[in-house]
């Protein structure tokens, strides 16, 4: 350890990478690391949403010790290591897996451009997917009139689970099976998105961080090149974000 | 004596020629690239086969026996491969048939396919056997660099070419990853 071992930690405050960080009592590292601005890499979590610790690119060296950031609970004298070589080779590694194991076609993708998949990728600097292909057969659901679910793209990252379940209040979403079983389902009878409630303004319907769910007839409002991630970096983005404040009192 | 000409070759395998297309999109540099460079088996001098040199861009995946056969080529000729390109680089959305069988994309294109008359699957030496799926060409050769994009900007093959040109590693510019 050669940095900041020397310097008296607060009673409220971590390091990360070498930066104090302060916490409130009850905050998990992502929470203080994102409160301080600091970007530590992730998809599926989503501040405003229980953490799930699904995705695990936010891993991290805590003491010596790997943990997801969004998990863990912040707590004094935790130096934690985030921004390295090693880590960042780990979540290239995961990011590229995420990829192989759907069928993510970008160029015939609707949220090309707005997908925090490929977003992350860029992030990143992966040039190519390394993995075999899995190339899954997945079922695409087009029973809703205005919500679309292609499971080809779904990353199991769970939000959609949480948004509809903790902030709409229909727990529309589940996630069944383990493992390389693992699927995203609609709970209605029939397993059909258009025999259940969602609707386009749900949160639900709206964080999906790639084009798994999408609102219909939206997905060209913005073109390719003028969309978020062609503008802007994930490490930006992903400061702001936040279930909006109406969406949580609704809750 | 005038520097020795670096000779490129470029082919288009399961790809739309957009590449192609985009690397033409450098406009006037190709004029100043001209004084550096000669192509060799390329679309664009319809050389057919490859000779030895420096540097090989491959456009396309790979989606037939003679993809595999022009890939190997390239790798025994070039020096340094680079795979250019979404479907290069993932198969792209040629291999959007890897969910299905070929057998079930066969029969819906040439069996039951809409306004399909005098149905039959097309079988003729002069045609390349499909494989089973569309591959990346990185699974079967080696590649040395990869330039993403569908298609990579005219920009991006700059950034590409010209330090290899100078003998020099390139990087892909952070605005330059792109893989749409």
């Amino acid at each position: 350890m050669t940095y900041e071992s020397n310097k008296a930690i607060d009673a409220n405050s971590i390091t990360i990478d070498g930066e104090t960080v302060p916490f409130d009592a009850g905050q998990t590292i992502m929470d203080a690391a994102l409160a301080a601005k600091i970007h530590i890499p992730h998809l599926c979590h989503y501040p405003g949403l229980t953490p799930a610790g699904n995705c695990r690119l936010c891993m991290v060296e805590m003491n010596g010790e790997s943990v997801a950031a969004c998990v863990t609970q912040a707590q004094s004298g935790q130096q934690v290591s985030s921004n390295t070589p090693e880590l960042n080779a780990a979540r290239l590694a995961i990011t590229q897996m995420l990829f192989v194991e759907g069928n993510h076609i970008c160029p015939s993708c609707e949220k090309s451009g707005n997908c925090r998949l490929q977003a992350m990728g860029y992030y990143l600097g992966m040039l190519e997917e390394h993995f075999h292909q899995f190339n899954p057969r997945r079922e695409i659901d087009a029973s809703h009139s205005t919500v679309l679910l292609d499971r080809d793209r779904c990353i199991l990252c769970d939000l959609c689970v949480r948004a509809s379940r903790d902030i709409d209040k229909k727990n529309v979403f589940a996630i069944a099976g383990r493992g390389i079983h693992a699927r995203l389902v609609v709970n209605t009878a029939s397993g059909k998105l258009g025999d259940s409630n969602i609707e386009e303004n749900d949160l639900a319907a709206k964080i999906c961080p790639v084009g798994a769910i999408l609102i219909r007839e939206r997905s060209f409002d913005s073109p390719v090149g003028e969309r978020i991630y062609d503008r802007r970096s994930i490490s930006d983005t992903a400061l702001t974000e936040h279930v909006p404040e109406k969406e949580v009192d609704r809750g | 004596m005038a520097e020795r000409k670096i000779k490129i070759a470029t082919t288009s395998l399961a790809g739309c020629f957009g590449c192609h297309m985009s690397f033409l999109d450098i406009d006037e540099k190709l004029v100043l690239l001209n004084d550096r460079i000669e192509f060799n088996r390329s679309p664009f001098t319809d050389i057919k086969q490859c000779s030895p040199s420096d540097i090989g861009l491959i456009e396309g995946g790979v989606c037939n026996a003679d993809n595999v056969r022009v890939l190997r080529e390239f790798r025994a000729s070039c020096a340094i491969l680079i795979a250019v390109g979404a479907c290069a680089i993932t198969g792209g959305v040629p291999a959007m048939r890897n969910y299905f069988d070929l057998r079930e994309c066969l029969e819906e294109v040439y069996l039951n396919g809409t306004g399909v008359t005098n149905p039959q699957i097309p079988s003729d030496m002069e045609l390349p056997l499909l494989l089973d799926k569309v591959y990346p060409v990185q699974e079967v050769v080696k590649i040395d660099y990869f330039l993403p994009g569908c298609p990579p900007s005219a920009d991006a093959f700059l950034q590409m070419l010209v330090p290899l040109l100078d003998g020099q590693k390139p990087r892909l510019a952070t605005d330059q990853l792109h893989y749409d």
